[in-house]
């Protein structure tokens, strides 16, 4: 497949998903009534449905599952790994230690803003923690302490939890859980707009980093002999990537295997210069992504939105790791 | 391009001795140049010094007489190609895409390859006689194919002086002699060549000037013919070794001796 066509068929998908996505839940609505309501005019029931519900919970999947899928390919593009992932910095546990205890100190149900601003700030922690220990060691920053100490820091916080869950009634242990499955249910233009505001910018700046980052695909020493500013660049790069998920999981929770599946995909198909590939999986993760937030909430109960990205994706990435295998 | 090394001392922290104890060497336009020595003598460490990666604590690396930490990274890589000792790709990658990235020190960040870069870039895949890979994965070549990739795309950036470590090393005859063909062709047509090599009696052959280290110390500088004594190598490398003269060029050849039968007592 070229790279053309799959950005032709991706765009069309998407725009189909969000349609969909507006379309559908508890209330089906039709393209026309969909139309008539972004034109401006339509029922007022459904104009609420629409324009206050539907469609920021729909554009903050298209923004989440973008940045994630984005995110992901830039780690694996930096850390030079193929299974690097958006949360691999100790992100998803930071985001969680801040959420929990949020959560586990009752202050969810008197302000909107604590969770994400508690996620977002234990997000931040642990990107700092992982970069102080990863830079401390010398001048130039190596990607394997990097990722070490991205594990050390993430078991560190997975620690913490267990703990204030294990002094936290059921209540809150069930109010975490389901928020570390990710949902875009909390979805509102104050959501939506914050996230976009960091989102679609950084995505920008990673697309202008394309190029030294396929340098890095042969080696840092190589990348820096041919010109490229490699330790500016992984810095840069790691920093705004990791950001986006951090803007990513303070709105929307831990949503697994967008960040991994979706650029691995995207590889496969069309190969891996960054300059297709970044914005391509950007597009394939806001398509991803809006897809599954419809089937989770098309049953009688919702279901969390990791949990269907993960029925979804750990198959395809099965069947690829498995293609990928059988053809070296 | 010239390449100078003027009394040049390396200390690599922690380390018992220096890695470069006062080298110095030059190569100009024109000339092959080898740099040759035991495993540990600083081989790869004068050539990451020449390009100024590595740290120096005394003496002076220059680059067309400016020294190489002063030359502006794009700059650099626009006047030295370098082959550095390995390279792992992390990444499925087509042959002409990675000789393309030969061409990055001479694109802008948002700027795409221009009828010159495609220019440049098929005469280098041409110059290697790997033009019928273009297409395939540099993960599935040959380890031959490999290191004739990696030198198309240092030509890829049309430099001034090629800089390579061991291109050759683990290579069979055929692919040793292509490639050293190739760079001694490189030179003829006006580029410097720095080659860290381990092959003495073909580097005798082929480079115009050699250097030898032993323990970040030059044991000997010159013409193959100056270094090339059975003193020298035989001191330097720690074995006895006889010194004839190769059949089809004259050039000097090691022979490293058996030790004589024991005697019975």
């Amino acid at each position: 497949m070229n790279r053309t066509m799959l950005g032709t068929v991706l765009i069309a998908a998407l725009s189909t998903s969000i349609m969909l996505g507006v379309r559908f839940g508890s209330v089906p609505i039709s393209t026309a009534d969909v139309l008539a309501i972004l034109a401006g005019g339509g029922d007022s029931v459904l104009r609420d449905i629409v324009l206050n519900l539907r469609l920021p919970r729909v554009l903050l999947g298209v923004i989440v599952g973008g940045g994630l899928a984005l995110s992901g390919a830039t780690f694996q593009a930096l850390l030079r790994n193929p299974l690097a992932e958006p949360y691999i910095l100790g992100i998803s546990g930071g985001a969680s230690l801040g959420a929990v205890s949020v959560i586990a100190l009752g202050w969810v149900s008197q302000t909107s803003w604590a969770l994400p601003l508690a996620a977002f700030a234990g997000a931040l922690l642990a990107i700092g923690l992982v970069f102080r220990v990863a830079t401390s060691t010398g001048r130039a920053m190596d990607v394997r302490v990097l990722l070490l100490s991205g594990v050390v820091i993430a078991s560190f916080f997975a620690a913490c939890i267990a703990f204030i869950l294990s002094i936290s009634p059921a209540r809150t242990v069930q109010t975490a859980v389901l928020w570390s499955m990710g949902s875009l249910a909390g979805a509102g233009w104050g959501s939506v707009i914050l996230a976009a505001a960091y989102t679609l910018p950084a995505a920008v700046a990673l697309a202008a980093l394309a190029r030294p980052l396929n340098l890095m695909a042969i080696g840092e020493e190589t990348a820096y002999y041919l010109g490229a500013n490699v330790e500016g660049v992984k810095r840069t790069g790691l920093v705004i990537a990791a950001l986006i998920t951090a803007a990513g999981v303070s709105v929307a929770g831990i949503i697994g295997f967008v960040g991994l599946v979706v650029p691995h995909t995207i590889r496969l198909l069309i190969g891996s210069d960054n300059r297709v590939l970044l914005p391509l999986s950007f597009l394939g993760g806001a398509t991803f992504l809006t897809l599954a937030d419809l089937v989770a909430r098309l049953g009688p109960t919702e279901i969390p939105i990791g949990v269907i990205t993960a029925f979804v994706g750990v198959p395809i990435f099965l069947v690829l790791l498995r293609r990928s295998l059988t053809s070296t | 391009m010239r390449i100078e090394a003027r009394d040049l001392v390396v200390n690599y922290p922690g380390a018992p001795r220096p890695a470069l104890d006062g080298v110095s060497m030059s190569a100009s336009a024109g000339c092959l140049y080898a740099v040759l020595g035991p495993n540990g003598s600083g081989k790869s460490t004068l050539m990451r010094a020449l390009l100024g990666v590595a740290p120096l604590s005394a003496g002076a690396a220059l680059l067309d007489g400016r020294t190489s930490a002063a030359w502006d990274r794009r700059a650099l890589a626009q006047a030295v190609g370098v082959v550095a000792q390995s390279e792992s790709i992390a990444f499925p990658l087509s042959v002409r895409q990675m000789v393309g990235m030969g061409r990055y020190p001479h694109l802008g960040p948002l700027e795409s390859e221009g009828d010159a870069d495609r220019a440049a870039v098929s005469s280098a895949l041409e110059a290697c006689d790997v033009s019928a890979l273009a297409h395939r994965d540099v993960t599935m070549l040959s380890g031959g194919e490999f290191q004739r990739v990696r030198i198309a795309r240092a030509l890829a950036q049309e430099p001034q002086a090629l800089v390579l470590d061991e291109p050759t090393s683990s290579l069979d005859i055929r692919h040793q002699m292509g490639i050293l063909e190739l760079l001694r062709r490189s030179a003829d047509s006006g580029l410097t060549v720095v080659l860290v090599t381990h092959g003495l009696d073909l580097a005798a052959r082929y480079a115009d000037r050699m250097l030898l280290l032993a323990g970040g110390h030059v044991a000997a500088e010159g013409t193959p013919d100056e270094v090339m004594t059975e003193d020298t190598i035989s001191s330097v490398y720690g074995w006895p070794v006889a010194i004839t003269s190769d059949p089809e060029s004259g050039a000097p050849r090691v022979t490293p001796r058996r030790p004589p039968p024991r005697a019975e007592p």
